[in-house]
């Protein structure tokens, strides 16, 4: 038995049976494991222990939530559908492109259509949806892999377009020989190209809370709780949009994916990725039902993009390169593809582990290393960080690569991640939590009227 | 029987099939008694330069069991999957319930209540046999997205999954699988497989049901039991039409008898009347039966 | 009889599959634009402009060349794509890495040599990280550019055959989804591990100063050639013909077109699977590790990521030419690499890469088997 299996086999099963303690316990032995950390990186740096935790909570709920929205909506297409979407940092591009045209003011550079947030977020779901539809039709009649390619190829080109120079925008006196705004029915707009673009907001918190200069009266009180823990208001801010996200988003997310999968149309879904001629065989018009779960999940990953990359103020795009629809991948592979549940698991594990936890491990190593050090050589002493390979290597000096390691701690990162796809694939393809069986249905199976339901229902296998 | 208009089919060879018009297609579903739901006109299949369904024409007959028989390669199973919309037929047409179904797309046939099952068992194997059944019937209100998922549709789609539950639960006593509910497919046997395909066909509510081999990899006792529920429903009204190599198995339940051979129908008629057919014996010769 | 034939048969095509119709319309139209511009004739009736324009005949042939350097270095990496798509059935993510792979253990390698004969006296440690800018050439040091083409291939063959072992071989009986996704998570590791020792800062490594260059006239101009574009055409066709050789010539070559077209078949034929399989990665690494080469060696400069933004292209000459096919992989790739060069006579730079994907986007959609339609060559 695995270190993992006797892990697993040590959390009591009243947890192991329900998804929500199931995801409640996971996320709060993450941040207590984040929390100490945090304390032990502040005491060793003098800095003030509690801002440090916050910043760093702040941080990784946010992270949690993007990567558990993200794998959901993936969910929808590979979970349930067996649809190989790889081409997800392209929608995300579309929603967050979409809602930053639609609400950019039309005097600016570049122009846009000026339409308050909310429309435009509305329109940009829209458009990602339609853009979606389109996507859709190689899936009708191609196989996975193909669809692979082709996605990744369609994420390809949304980059490049919104790359490119030609409809930029940027150049908006039309006298001028590199005038690129796109005009389409008189409306102007433009991509920015690969300056990039400014999204509406670059604090979503403000919302709730007001400007960050004159804020309201939930602001005043929410800085003011913020100013007596030593918390600045970024942080508050941050911390606030963040729970927003896990708490109301993921929630909703889950909750309306769960509503899709365990429904009819939800059934109709599975049997299209167990045996779509079967499914068609019993009379299903399956190529519909793939057009709509196609635009309904395009949708939310636009959403999603929206709710993360589309939160900073500005974007460009290389942020959307397919490096992004990897991660995303990686975290619902980890948790689970088909369950609901395992996504949520899979963004959180994640986020926590092997996105922010090859670099967190780090920061405390490199503490952990220079306490030492200073208690063997005395003060003054610390890590060697030699600035390349070729001198970290050659001196043979542990330290020195051990040094060199931690401040390449980013590039070994990606060594994990591609081991962990890797291992996965060899040996747990069916995520951490396994084979689930989340039926697909509005009610419950095992019960009849009349009759005495089986009682083993729900029972994971194995 | 009603030969009238399938004539005889190796009197012609491929090149002189007339041509069917869509008036004759009219006609002959004018024509159409209200006794035979399926008719399948002058059906052609080519796989690159090999004919494998050269000109076949039968008819099944409402409420009957009729065989389909033929040698290995005899285009048995083509015929099945033009009929049911898998293959696109080269020519000819399939006429089902009056209405011109060639070349229709297999949700199409299958929603107008021509449900076939596979030869190999094709599962839904993560899915639980519960689902699978689950998933069969016609009609379901939600199977449109908005209505399972808006709030306040979701009401009728309850109702109606609990109308389904209902008769899934009294399908899966029936054919006496009902202590396998909660398993997921692919863990069930072949037999199994067999009887929840059936089953799983069946909660479509279908008017004529389309079996490819459906005791092929099935144990004596399995078989005999397949049968015994065949016969049944068969009682109720439902019209079967049955691919099997088995000859003995064929001549024993069926009773009208259409016997293929390397693509085209050899002859066509009650059991007594094929094991009496020289054709067919010769046909069958050598062949192990 | 036969032109009512054909029109006929044009009318189906136009029935059937009006995207194709389309297509062939857009094909059309464009090459009659090309000769009309070439030709230097403009048809704008009305003041409308309809067709041709100006285009040098020279501008056209340097496009053309551009597009067959490019188109031979992703024909050439694509062989090794392809044998894998047909032989082990999955889509190999990995592949562009690959070529980096072979990149830079033959650039070190030449970078190496050209340390130790070229008058030259940098600290090691600057060679070994390509900080010593614009060392070798052709012609400073041949033996160093031949030996680092040598190394390109074997060091990538010997990177290939561990991650056969490590990764695929226990994945035989997968499917071709856990494949792909496993060769994604290859693809990010291996990269990234060029990255630890590397970094991410591209490098200058060949000395163009003093390489002879060429001029081909042609119409009313000249092409400019120089001699590593020459030595970069000249070794990869020589390796395309060595392939072909291969494959018709040797048993293990007729072995591996024999499996491609079925693998069941091979294997009850007795056609020993797992030797095919690795002389399948031998070939297919050790072309993609010298395209990588060559490529450098072209364009001067090494990055991490050079051999992942060519892979969607490599992807979409092999899907031109038929998965699975080797000389379908060829073909695509050179008919890849000069569409997308030839295509910037009517479209901005910054789209010939949209035109490529889309062009193989339309191609999976419309004609899966590829362009020569669905023989398997090998």
């Amino acid at each position: 038995m695995s270190v993992g299996q006797r892990l697993w086999r040590a959390v009591p099963s009243s947890i192991k049976e329900d998804d929500k303690r199931l995801i409640i316990a996971l996320l709060a032995g993450t941040y207590l494991l984040y929390a100490v950390s945090q304390v032990y990186l502040a005491l060793m740096n003098n800095a003030d222990v509690f801002p440090a935790v916050a910043n760093s909570l702040q941080n990784l709920t946010f992270l949690i939530a993007v990567y558990a929205i993200m794998a959901l909506a993936l969910n929808l297409h590979w979970g349930y559908t067996g649809l190989f979407n790889i081409g997800i940092a392209g929608f995300m591009a579309v929603g967050v492109y979409s809602m930053s045209i639609l609400a950019a003011p039309p005097g600016g550079s570049p122009p846009g259509f000026g339409l308050p947030v909310p429309i435009a977020l509305i329109g940009a779901l829209v458009i990602t949806a339609i853009v979606g539809g389109i996507a859709a039709l190689p899936a009708l009649q191609l196989e996975a892999d193909y669809l692979a390619i082709v996605t990744v190829g369609l994420s390809e080109i949304i980059r490049l377009v919104l790359n490119a120079d030609y409809f930029s925008g940027t150049v908006t006196d039309p006298q001028s020989n590199s005038y690129n705004v796109v005009n389409l029915f008189g409306f102007k707009f433009g991509t920015g190209g690969g300056q990039g673009i400014n999204t509406p907001t670059s604090s979503p918190a403000s919302y709730l809370y007001g400007p960050s200069g004159d804020p309201n009266a939930i602001g005043e009180l929410a800085y003011g709780i913020g100013v007596s823990l030593g918390v600045n208001n970024s942080v508050v801010n941050g911390f606030t949009y963040g729970m927003f996200l896990l708490l109301f988003v993921v929630t909703a997310y889950y909750v309306l994916l769960v509503r899709i999968g365990n429904s009819p149309f939800g059934r109709v879904l599975k049997a299209i990725r167990e045996d779509e001629l079967v499914a068609q065989s019993l009379g299903k018009d399956t190529r519909w039902v793939k057009i709509k779960v196609f635009m309904v999940g395009c949708a939310l990953m636009g959403l999603g993009g929206i709710l993360w990359q589309g939160s900073f103020g500005f974007v460009n795009p290389n942020t959307f390169r397919p490096i992004v629809t990897f991660y995303i991948f990686t975290a619902l592979i980890v948790g689970g593809s088909g369950s609901n549940t395992g996504s949520v698991v899979g963004g959180a594990v994640f986020a926590a582990f092997l996105f922010e936890g090859p670099r967190q491990l780090a920061r405390v190593v490199e503490a952990a290393m220079g306490g030492l050090l200073i208690t063997v050589s005395g003060p003054g002493a610390s890590l060697p960080s030699p600035n390349n390979f070729y001198v970290a290597f050659s001196t043979l000096d542990p330290l020195g690569w051990l040094g060199y390691t931690i401040g390449n701690i980013s590039s070994l990162r990606f060594i994990l991640l591609g081991v962990v796809l890797v291992y996965m694939m060899q040996n747990r393809s069916e995520g951490l939590l396994g084979h689930r069986k989340e039926i697909a249905a509005s009610v419950d199976l095992s019960e009849r009227k009349g009759n005495v339901a089986p009682t083993d229902g729900g029972e994971t296998n194995e | 029987m009603n030969t009238d208009t399938a004539g005889s089919p190796e009197a012609k060879g491929p090149d002189e099939l007339p041509d069917i018009e869509d008036s004759d297609v009219e006609k002959a579903a004018q024509e159409t008694p209200r006794g035979l739901p399926l008719r399948v006109l002058n059906l052609e299949k080519r796989f690159g330069g090999i004919t494998a369904v050269d000109g076949v024409s039968f008819e099944v007959e409402e409420g009957s069991l009729t065989g389909l028989i033929g040698p290995n390669g005899a285009g048995k199973s083509t015929t099945f999957n033009c009929i049911t919309g898998v293959h696109e037929a080269d020519g000819g047409r399939v006429l089902f319930k009056g209405d011109d179904i060639t070349g229709r797309k297999p949700y199409e046939i299958a929603d107008r209540g021509l449900v076939r099952t596979f030869q190999i068992a094709r599962e839904l194997e993560e899915m639980t046999v519960l689902e699978n059944l689950m998933l069969a019937p016609r009609g379901q209100i939600g199977e449109k997205l908005y209505r399972s998922v808006t709030p306040g549709l979701r009401g009728e789609v309850i109702e109606q999954e609990t109308e389904i539950r209902e008769e899934v639960w009294e399908t899966l006593e029936f054919f006496e699988i009902d202590h396998l509910a909660e398993e997921y497919a692919g863990n069930l046997s072949g037999g199994q497989r067999k009887l929840l395909e059936l089953a799983r066909a069946l909660m479509v509510d279908p008017d004529v049901l389309l079996l490819d081999e459906p005791f092929a990899g099935v144990n004596p006792s399995l078989e005999a039991k397949l049968l015994e529920q065949i016969h049944t429903l068969r009682e109720e009204g439902y019209t079967f039409l049955l691919v099997e190599h088995d000859i003995d198995l064929i001549m024993e339940n069926c009773e009208h008898i259409i016997v293929m051979h390397q693509g085209k129908l050899l002859a066509e008629g009650p059991p007594e009347e094929i094991r009496n057919n020289d054709r067919v014996i010769d046909a069958y010769l050598g062949e192990d039966i | 009889m036969e032109i009512a034939e054909r029109y006929s048969a044009g009318k189906r095509v136009l029935v059937e599959h009006p995207a194709v119709a389309l297509l062939g319309a857009v094909l059309l139209y464009l090459l009659s634009d090309l000769i009309l511009k070439t030709a230097n004739v403009s048809i704008a009736p009305w003041g409308v402009h309809l067709i041709g324009g100006q285009l040098p005949v020279s501008n056209l042939g340097r496009f053309v060349l551009d597009g067959l350097i490019v188109g031979l270095v992703v024909g050439l990496a694509g062989v090794g794509l392809s044998m894998t798509y047909g032989i082990l059935n999955f889509a190999n993510f990995a592949h562009g890495d690959y070529i980096t792979t072979g990149a830079f253990a033959g650039w070190l390698t030449a970078y190496i040599i050209g340390f130790l004969t070229l008058p030259v006296d940098p600290p090691f440690g600057d060679i070994f990280l390509f900080a010593e800018s614009s060392l070798v050439s052709v012609v400073n040091a041949p033996v160093a550019i031949v030996l680092g083409l040598v190394a390109s291939g074997l060091g990538t063959v010997g990177v290939v055959l561990l991650l056969d072992r490590w990764v695929y071989r226990p994945m035989r009986d997968k499917g071709g989804i856990p494949l792909l996704i496993a060769s994604i998570g290859v693809a990010l590791a291996l990269r990234y591990a060029i990255v630890f020792v590397f970094g991410t800062s591209a490098s200058g490594v060949t000395s163009t100063s003093d390489i002879p260059q060429f001029e081909i006239p042609l119409g009313d101009g000249r092409i400019p050639l120089d001699l590593h574009e020459i030595t970069l055409i000249v070794a990869a066709i020589a390796l395309m013909f060595g392939v072909h050789f291969l494959l018709q010539r040797t048993k293990l070559g007729k072995a591996m077109r024999a499996m491609a077209d079925n693998k069941d078949l091979a294997q009850v034929t007795g056609i020993p699977t797992e030797r095919i399989i690795r002389a399948t990665w031998i070939i297919g690494g050790g072309l993609a590790g010298v395209a990588g080469f060559l490529i450098v060696l072209e364009r001067g400069v090494i990055s991490f990521n050079m051999g992942w933004r060519l892979l969607l292209l490599i992807f979409a000459g092999v899907i031109l030419g038929g998965i699975g096919s080797v000389y379908g992989a060829m073909a695509g790739g050179i008919i890849i690499g000069i569409a997308s060069r030839v295509s910037l006579v009517w479209i901005p730079s910054d789209f010939a890469r949209v035109a490529a994907f889309t062009v193989m986007i339309l191609v999976l959609l419309y004609r899966p088997e590829g362009l020569f339609g669905g023989v398997k060559t090998a």
